[in-house]
C-alpha cells in the first residue's frame, strides 16, 4: 500500500502542513511525494529530504504554475492507479483540487481528518469541530486532506528520497490564472506559528491591529490572526482569519483579544495548548475555553502586556 | 444565460449541536434548521447576477428530505425563479449531491452553478469541486468577488495566502465565500410572491443517479473538553502564569 501525497509549496519552500499530510500518510504505509508546478526544482530537493518519504514525483510545466485545479487534478487522476491514498493537507489549494480529483475517481472524499484509524477509516471533525464523526470509507481509493493541525509535521529534512521526472500531458485550457494580491508579512504563517495572537471587533479598527496587537506578536515571535468580524470590517485582509471557514490552528500559545468566542471561531482554535483571553466581558464564551482569562479593557492591558514583556 | 445555485437545509447555525446518547450521529430532531449560510451567500449572488441582467433565469435546487421545499422557499423568496426538490430520505455525500447536480445542470442547459463553498453540518467543502469535475467544467472556489462578461467568469477567491483571481471560461462552477456578499432578508411580498413560484419534485432514479451511500459512518463523538481554566487579576499574574506554569513564553 504505497500513498501519494500533493505537496504544498511557494517561493520559500515546503509549507508545513505539507509535512504534516506526510505524518498522517505515513500511518498509512509507504510515502511517495508529489510536487507539482512551474520551475519546481528547489522544491522538489526539499521534498526529497522530508523525513518517511521515499520517492519524489516532479511534473514540471508551464500549465502547472498557479496550481489551477483544472490540469492539477488531471495530473494527479493521470497518476492515481499506483497508489491507495491519495492526500493533500486541507489548505486553500488542497481543498480547492483534491475533491475534484475524487469526483474525477467516482470517490467520495474524505476532507479535512483529524485522525487515521485504519486504512479505509478515519475520524474527521463535524458541525464546526462540536463532533468527531469515524468513518469507513468503501471506495477502493481514498481521496483525503489532512487537518494540519491534528498531526505533527514530519522533520523536514533527513529523508533521501529518489526523484522521478513525469511528463504532463496537455490538457483543454478553461481557466486562466490572472492575479494574486498576497498579504506580506515578516512574521511567521499562522498555521506554523508556535505562538497567535488573534483580534477581534473589540480591536475596532486596524490602527489598533497594528498599534497594538502588531507590536505584542513580534516580542512573542507570535503570528496575528483574528476573527470573521475583524475580517467583514476590513480590520485586517482575509487570510487572517481563523475559525470553521478560516484557518485552523493549535499553536502552543493562542491569546484572543476582544474576541467573544462564537463557536465558529472556537472552531479553528480550541485545540491550541494554551489559551488566553482578554475580553471586557466576563460572561463572553471565549472564557468557556480559556486557561487564563483576564477581563478588562484591551486598550490598557495590551500596552501593559507589551511593556511587561 | 441560466443559472443554477445549490441550496442545503441544515441545522442552524446558532445552534450548540448535542451528540445523540447513543453516538450514532449529531441530535437533529426539535432542531432549528435552516439554510446552510454560505448557500444564502450563493443565492444573493445569483440574484444579484440577475439584477445586474447578466442572468435571465435562476434554479434554485436542494437535495434531501420533503422539508427541504422550506429552503428551496427561502431562496425563491430571495429572488430565484423557480425550484427543483430532488427528494430522497438517504443521508446524502458530496458526490451524490454532485452527481444530481450535475444532471440538472445538463437538462436545462445551465451556464452557471453557484453553490456554498462548505455545508456547516459535514464541513466537506466539496460538492462544487466534484460538480465541476464531473461537467468537465473550470471551478472558482472560494469566491469573494464574481464578475460575468464575454462569456467568462472572472473570480477573485479566497486563498491562504490572501487573495488571487481566475478566469473561467463559461459554462463554469463557482463556489460562495464569506465575503462575497451580505444577504439580503427577503421582504413580505417576496415571500407571498415566493408561495406562486414553482418546486418541481424529482426523484435521484428520475435522473439516473445512484446516490448509494460510500462513507458509514461508525460513531459520532464529543471533542474532548477543554478543563476549565482561571481567572487572573491582572498582567503581572497572567504573564508569571505563561512563563512559570504553562512554560509557554
Ligand atoms: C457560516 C459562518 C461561518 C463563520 N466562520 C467564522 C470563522 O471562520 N471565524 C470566525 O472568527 N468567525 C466565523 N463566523 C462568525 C462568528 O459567528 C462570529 O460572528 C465572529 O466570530 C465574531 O467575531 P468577534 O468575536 O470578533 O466579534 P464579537 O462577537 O462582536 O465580539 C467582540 C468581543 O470583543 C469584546 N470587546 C469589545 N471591546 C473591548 C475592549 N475594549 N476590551 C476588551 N474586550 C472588548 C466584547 O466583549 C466581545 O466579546 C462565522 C459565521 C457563520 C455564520
Amino acid at each position: 500500500m504505497v500513498s501519494l501525497v500533493l505537496i504544498d509549496f511557494d517561493d520559500t519552500g515546503i509549507k508545513q502542513p505539507a509535512r504534516s499530510a506526510v505524518a498522517a500518510a505515513l500511518k498509512l504505509g509507504e510515502v511517495h511525494a508529489l510536487v507539482a508546478g512551474a520551475g519546481v526544482g528547489s522544491a522538489a530537493q526539499a521534498a526529497a529530504k522530508i523525513a518517511g518519504v521515499t520517492k519524489v514525483l516532479v511534473a514540471d510545466d508551464a500549465s502547472l504554475g498557479h496550481a489551477l485545479a483544472e490540469p492539477l487534478a488531471a495530473l494527479i487522476v493521470g497518476l492515481a492507479g499506483g497508489y491507495s491514498h491519495l492526500l493533500s493537507a486541507a489548505t486553500a489549494s488542497g481543498k480547492n483540487v483534491m475533491p475534484r480529483v475524487a469526483a474525477l475517481l467516482d470517490v467520495q472524499p474524505l476532507s479535512d481528518i483529524s485522525d487515521v484509524v485504519d486504512a479505509d477509516t478515519f475520524v474527521r471533525p463535524i458541525y464546526a469541530g462540536n463532533a468527531l464523526a469515524t468513518v469507513k470509507s468503501s471506495d477502493a481509493k481514498k481521496v483525503i486532506t489532512v487537518r494540519a493541525s491534528s498531526f505533527d509535521p514530519v522533520a523536514a529534512e533527513g529523508g533521501n528520497a529518489g526523484i522521478e521526472n513525469i511528463t504532463v500531458a496537455s490538457v483543454p485550457c478553461i481557466s486562466r490564472y490572472i492575479s494574486s494580491e498576497l498579504s506580506k508579512s515578516e512574521r511567521p504563517e499562522l498555521t506554523a506559528a508556535k505562538i497567535i495572537v488573534s483580534g477581534g471587533r473589540g480591536m475596532q479598527n486596524g490602527e489598533n491591529f497594528t498599534k497594538l496587537l502588531d507590536p505584542l506578536a513580534d516580542r512573542l515571535g507570535a503570528a496575528v490572526g483574528a476573527s470573521r468580524a475583524a475580517v467583514d470590517a476590513g480590520y485586517v485582509p482575509n487570510d487572517y482569519q481563523v475559525g470553521q471557514t478560516g484557518k485552523i490552528v493549535a499553536p502552543e500559545l493562542y491569546i484572543a483579544v476582544g474576541i467573544s468566542g462564537a463557536i465558529q471561531h472556537l472552531a479553528g482554535m480550541k485545540d491550541s495548548k494554551v489559551i488566553v483571553a482578554i475580553n471586557k466581558d466576563e460572561d463572553a464564551p471565549i472564557f468557556q475555553v480559556a486557561d487564563y482569562g483576564l477581563v478588562g479593557d484591551l486598550f490598557t492591558i495590551l500596552p501593559e502586556l507589551e511593556k511587561s514583556l | 444565460m441560466k443559472l443554477l445555485v445549490a441550496v442545503k437545509r441544515v441545522v442552524d447555525y446558532n445552534v450548540k449541536v448535542r451528540v445523540k446518547s447513543d453516538h450514532s450521529a449529531v441530535e437533529t430532531a426539535g432542531v432549528k434548521m435552516s439554510m446552510n449560510p454560505f448557500d444564502e451567500i450563493a443565492v444573493e449572488e445569483a440574484v444579484r447576477l440577475k439584477e445586474k441582467g447578466a442572468v435571465t433565469e435562476i434554479i434554485a435546487l436542494s437535495a434531501g428530505v420533503t422539508q427541504a421545499q422550506e429552503t428551496i422557499r427561502t431562496a425563491l423568496a430571495m429572488g430565484a425563479d423557480r425550484g427543483i426538490l430532488v427528494e430522497t430520505e438517504v443521508a446524502l455525500e458530496p458526490l451524490a449531491v454532485a452527481k444530481l447536480l450535475q444532471a440538472v445542470a445538463k437538462k436545462e442547459s445551465v451556464d452557471l452553478v453557484l453553490l456554498g463553498k462548505q455545508a456547516i453540518d459535514d464541513d466537506m467543502n466539496a460538492t462544487g469541486q466534484m460538480l465541476a469535475a464531473l461537467l468537465g467544467w473550470p471551478q472558482g472556489t472560494f469566491a469573494s468577488k464574481v464578475e460575468i462578461a464575454d462569456g467568462k467568469a472572472t473570480v477573485t477567491r479566497e486563498v491562504d495566502g490572501g487573495l488571487e483571481t481566475v478566469e473561467l471560461q463559461l459554462p463554469a462552477v463557482v463556489t460562495a465565500d464569506l465575503r462575497l456578499n451580505e444577504p439580503r432578508y427577503a421582504s413580505l411580498p417576496n415571500i407571498m410572491k415566493a408561495r406562486k413560484k414553482t418546486i418541481d419534485v424529482v426523484k435521484p432514479e428520475d435522473l439516473g443517479v445512484d446516490v448509494t451511500p460510500r462513507l458509514t459512518t461508525l460513531s459520532v463523538a464529543e471533542p474532548p473538553a477543554r478543563k476549565a481554566g482561571i481567572k487572573v487579576p491582572d498582567v503581572a499574574t497572567l504573564l508569571d502564569k505563561l512563563r512559570n506554569e504553562a512554560k509557554v513564553i
